[in-house]
């Protein structure tokens, strides 16, 4: 009998049909990935297995452990959700409730479901904060969820689902918030539960977390399920179209060309800064050369975004110094570009301005404005959009039109694609690369994405604690890693 | 132990700090205002000779250089004489004193009230229908001059159906009315700030990792949604106090109650000054205290802002 | 916007229109003249004469509420004018100042703030002594604070905005930046909160003139009137109620405007 059948599945919201005839069975011990760009319909899917879901929601079948759920009322659903299927959400810094103890969020579907005493749950708790692997528990129960780093977080969350012992664990994008040395080990966590005996349900955008962790995986676009089988198979031979390009946009060859670079541009020399006594960067020293791309790679608090932020010259250094030669125009393109547009106005008003003070005269401007929109492959008509009204992939773009308006000769680039769905991604890359070619642009990528960095980076510097721990040509650097972060970083990423 | 003490000695300094600056304020204040405070005293009808004047002027100190008015002034108020009344020629201790107790009285029910009303609302009330009402009469209630709202409950209840008595003190079905007006603002106010709060939460990803372990409305309210509004309700609490102080008033007015209403509003129609001052000063010993109270209690209910976690989140963001 | 939304909002703007014309040509509306007395005609019951009855001069009351409105209205939203000119130079300086400066700043005005506007009013009266023209700066003074505070967050949460810095970048000059990015935002949300802010004004009035201290008799005040009604409640119960009514009319269509405008705001901003 298997754990969770589900038969032509469909969910319907305000009249449109968003998950459409899904279908799959989860066996003991067995872990199923769902896969699919975001309105695929995998979150809505996830939700019904525990009666979340918005909107009407039919099934031929729909059986946890045997039970057929499909009329339940909210009390049923009740008694299974926790005791039966258990759910583990993304990022535990909201996923848990901030002002209770880790301890207490644990113990909660002990206290919905049994009639353990306070003491006895109390034990319990600390047995399963040891079964995910959780150093010095007890002192960990006690805090709160604030207090320990994104991967101790997330362990908590785990154990929080597992509490009642539920044959069926939903994993929706569990470890997607987090840096990839802390992801791998969750997905080795949620291996290692599955091989336990629950059955796994895991849900994600990423390929390679999926190579790592499932053993069958689901294909989903638009609601429905284009390609299923073992991850061995779909992963590596593909028979349908979507999926081979989902699959390719993941993996990128690392560049090998590296002729065409020229004099140095700019030279760091131990650049270090600090923020209220906390070191950001620290004795970093590196050259950029006129049209290389240089990739700085780090995770969060690597220094990698204060250091971009010096180059560009929004902050300056403490010590040691950034020399360049000769007169450079330096521009940026945000990580965030909701953020970057003042949100009241049009795209097209923030481009002329822009342009206004690079210094072109008045008549010219809406004539560049338009040269700039074609330039990044962006609908002239967009230009009298406000920012909020434009896609992820079309705002980064504008903000791309918009360092280009001040006709820079070095762009510096923060997390440009890191919240863009794959096939998207894979656009702007294109459409960096091709900029950089036509305008013979010097560029500097910042990302925590290794695979991203190699594909666009001809020279790549690796960061850790505000440090520069490794850098150089990036195919050499990432075929033989020298220090350790760089060999974990890789391992971590790599299936 | 040591940071808790340095953080007791910073909030013992503010509180010196805001009633010193209280003090100044309300003796600058008077100092500044045109008109000489004597005649203002003795009223525009009074035929006084200037030398009698000048006499009352040098018994009550005003003649002497504004430093040393200021100085002796201060040093008053560190032994806790606020002066005497101009008109009532008592100390203003015990003007305040006399009446404070009723004034006491109808404020500590009105916020019981208010409190419980408030919560019975925000957990009780379920349902967009229900809730939209309640929003409405909020709205309403908060909208109503709150002597209005006297004014309609005296005319329906006690004029009206005669259930309650008009006025007087020594029944105590008097203070029913007066105090169920002043805590309507209060409650309503309380009550949609504690609603917006557990709404917030409940749209917040942990209510569905709640919800996922089989929990049930009335869990996640009790447990967890109840606990975030009520620190939202807590930053109000200055606000309330100071709600309830000027409703009360209000409110002593409309039922003719004793109380500090009726003081101060004597003190201000007479120009008595050193009771005027002496209100100010109490109302900012009450606000700080009140505010102190807050500041303590805060890291208790919302744990992010105790000082020591937020040391150890710094590292670990590093 | 939903269908109950926007019926709300058109009768907002339906007794907002009601209480600028009773302000703006009182006669027309009202024809009989509010300070005329008539004995004998005291304390008559609503009729058709007499729409809202008769006070204990005889006098029209409703012609009172309706001449009173430029007193009760007007000094409230001239007093949130002013306040929040006041609030927006004060507030905007405070937020470019250097940090020692804005934050002794900041903590007086807190301190302002966290007292409702009524109680700081009354504590201006005190000082100032009773007087309409003493009303209208007591209850000015009593709203500045909270749009110093607005002001000064604003200010200061644009000035670090990342689409300022932006802007900065690209080599806008921080003047221009402060003026097209930061000015704008801030003067926006400050008028908004400005519309929900009048109600606070005309309860504060209505207060204080109902304890005695603002306007004097014979003058039509909405708070007076409801004072002068306190003493005949029992008999006459129309000369309290409507006054009232009228206040709380205009108090909800105010806020219930405000408060669309701020979602408004929001919505789009955010």
């Amino acid at each position: 009998m298997s754990a969770l059948t589900v038969q032509e599945l469909s969910i319907t919201v305000g009249g449109r049909m968003l998950v459409d005839g899904v279908s799959f069975a989860v066996e003991p011990g067995e872990c199923i990935a769902i896969v699919g760009e975001s309105g695929a319909g995998k979150s809505l899917t996830a939700s019904a297995l525990l009666g979340l879901a918005p909107g009407r929601v039919r099934a031929t079948e729909l059986s946890l452990d045997g039970v057929d759920v499909r009329r339940f009322s909210e009390s049923q659903w009740r008694e299974v959700r926790g005791d039966r299927i258990g759910l583990v959400s993304q990022d535990a810094l909201v996923s848990l409730d901030p002002l209770r103890r880790i301890g207490a969020e644990i113990a909660e579907p002990l206290a919905i479901h049994t009639r353990l005493s306070r003491a006895a749950r109390r034990e319990r708790s600390l047995e399963l904060l040891e079964s995910v692997a959780m150093p010095s528990p007890v002192a960990r129960a006690a805090q709160y969820p604030h207090e320990l780093s994104g991967g101790l977080r997330q362990r908590a969350l785990i154990a929080s689902a597992l509490a009642g012992e539920p044959t069926v664990l939903v994993a929706d994008e569990p470890t997607t918030a987090l840096d990839a040395t802390v992801q791998a080990r969750i997905l080795a966590l949620l291996r290692d539960i599955a091989d336990s005996g629950t059955a796994v349900v895991f849900i994600s955008h990423d390929f390679a977390a999926v190579r790592r962790v499932a053993d069958r995986v689901l294909v989903m676009r638009a609601g429905r399920v284009i390609e299923e089988g073992p991850v061995g198979e779909v992963l590596v031979a593909p028979s349908q179209a979507y999926t081979r390009s989902l699959i390719a946009a993941t993996r990128h060859a690392p560049r090998e060309d590296r002729f065409g670079l020229g004099e140095a541009v700019l030279t760091g020399i131990d650049v270090s800064k600090s923020f209220s006594g906390i070191p950001a960067v620290a004795d970093a020293s590196f050259t950029l050369l006129d049209g290389q791309t240089l990739g700085i790679v780090g995770e969060s608090g690597s220094g990698k975004t204060t250091l971009a932020r010096m180059i560009v010259g929004v902050e300056s250094p403490d010590a040691g110094d950034l020399r360049w030669t000769g007169d450079h125009r330096v521009q940026l393109v945000h990580q965030n570009p909701l953020g970057a547009f003042d949100p009241r106005w049009t795209v097209g008003r923030s481009l002329r301005e822009a342009l206004a003070a690079g210094g072109v005269p008045r008549e010219r401007r809406a004539g560049r404005v338009a040269d700039l929109m074609a330039e990044v492959d962006l609908a002239p008509e967009l230009s009298r959009r406000r920012p909020a009204q434009l896609s992820g992939g079309q705002r980064q773009r504008a903000a791309i039109a918009r360092a280009l308006a001040a006709e820079p000769d070095v762009l510096v680039l923060d997390e440009p694609v890191s919240a863009l769905d794959p096939s998207v991604r894979e656009k702007v890359l294109q459409l960096l690369g091709r900029l950089q070619r036509e305008r013979q642009l010097t560029m500097i990528f910042v990302s925590h994405d290794l695979e991203v960095v190699a594909a666009v980076s001809d020279d790549v510097l690796v960061m850790q604690h505000g440090s520069i721990v490794e850098q150089g040509p990036v195919a050499s650097v990432f075929a033989a890693p020298q220090h350790p972060f760089t060999q974990e970083l890789l391992a971590a990423s790599r299936a | 132990m040591k940071p808790l003490l340095v953080r007791l000695a910073g909030l013992a300094a503010s509180v010196i700090v805001v009633l010193w600056g209280a003090a100044t304020l309300a003796f600058l204040a008077f100092r500044v205002i045109p008109g000489d405070p004597v005649s203002v005293m003795l009223g525009p009808q009074a035929q006084v000779s200037d030398a009698v004047k000048d006499g009352i002027r040098a018994e009550l100190g005003l003649d002497r250089p504004a430093l040393e008015q200021y100085l002796s002034y201060l040093g008053q108020l560190a032994q806790g004489n606020l002066g005497e009344s101009y008109q009532l020629r008592m100390p203003v201790t015990e003007v305040i004193g006399r009446q404070l107790g009723s004034t006491l009285q109808l404020t500590a029910l009105a916020l019981v009230l208010a409190v419980v009303l408030a919560l019975v609302l925000a957990l009780f009330v379920r349902g967009r229908v229900g809730r939209g009402i309640v929003a409405g009469a909020e709205l309403v209630v908060l909208s109503s001059p709150v002597f209005w709202i006297g004014l309609l409950l005296l005319s329906v209840f006690a004029f009206g159906l005669g259930w309650f008595p008009v006025s007087g003190t020594r029944n105590p079905a008097t203070i029913v009315l007066p105090a169920v007006t002043l805590a309507l603002p209060v409650a309503a106010l309380l009550g949609q700030v504690l609603r917006d709060g557990i709404e917030a939460a409940e749209r917040q990803p942990f209510a569905t990792t709640v919800r996922a372990r089989g929990a049930g409305q009335v869990r996640l309210t009790a447990h967890h949604t109840l606990r975030h509004g009520a620190a939202g309700a807590l930053t109000l609490t200055a606000y309330l106090v100071g709600s309830l102080l000027g409703g009360a008033v209000l409110v002593e007015t409309v039922f003719a109650r004793p109380g500090l209403g009726r003081v101060t509003l004597a003190a201000i129609t007479d120009r008595d000054l050193p009771v005027i001052t002496g209100i100010i000063l109490f109302s900012a010993m009450v606000f700080v205290v009140v505010n102190v109270v807050v500041e303590l209690l805060h890291p208790v209910l919302d744990p992010r802002q105790r000082r020591a976690s937020r040391i150890a989140v710094g590292e670990l963001r590093r | 916007m939903s269908a109950a939304r926007r019926v709300l909002l058109g009768a907002a703007l339906l007794v907002l229109a009601i209480v600028a014309a009773m302000a703006l040509f009182p006669g027309i509306i009202a024809p009989a003249d509010p300070l005329q007395t008539d004995v004998r005609g005291a304390l008559e019951a609503p009729s058709a004469a007499h729409w809202f009855g008769t006070d204990q001069s005889g006098r029209d009351v409703f012609s009172r509420v309706v001449h009173g409105t430029g007193r009760s209205v007007g000094i409230g939203m001239l007093a949130t004018a002013l306040a929040l000119v006041a609030g927006l130079v004060i507030g905007a300086l405070s937020g470019i100042a250097p940090r020692p400066v804005d934050a002794v700043a900041m903590r007086i005005n807190d301190v302002l703030m966290a007292f409702p506007e009524f109680l700081v009013a009354l504590v201006v009266v005190a000082i100032l002594g009773p007087g309409a023209v003493n009303v209208a700066i007591a209850v000015t003074l009593a709203a500045v604070p909270v749009y110093v505070r607005l002001a000064r967050v604003q200010t200061r949460t644009l000035v670090l905005a990342e689409h300022v810095e932006a802007a900065r970048i690209l080599g806008v000059s921080r003047s221009q930046a402060f003026t097209r990015h930061v000015v704008p935002g801030v003067l926006g949300t400050l008028s908004v909160l400005a519309t929900i802010g009048i109600g606070s004004s005309i309860l504060a009035i209505a207060g204080l003139s109902f304890l005695g201290l603002g306007p004097t008799e014979p003058v039509p005040e909405w708070g007076l009137m409801l004072s002068g009604g306190r003493n005949v409640l029992g008999t006459a119960w129309w000369i309290a109620v409507f006054p009232g009514i009228a206040i709380t009319l205009t108090v909800v269509s105010a806020t219930v405007v405000g408060r669309m405008l701020r979602a408004r705001l929001e919505g789009r901003v955010a």
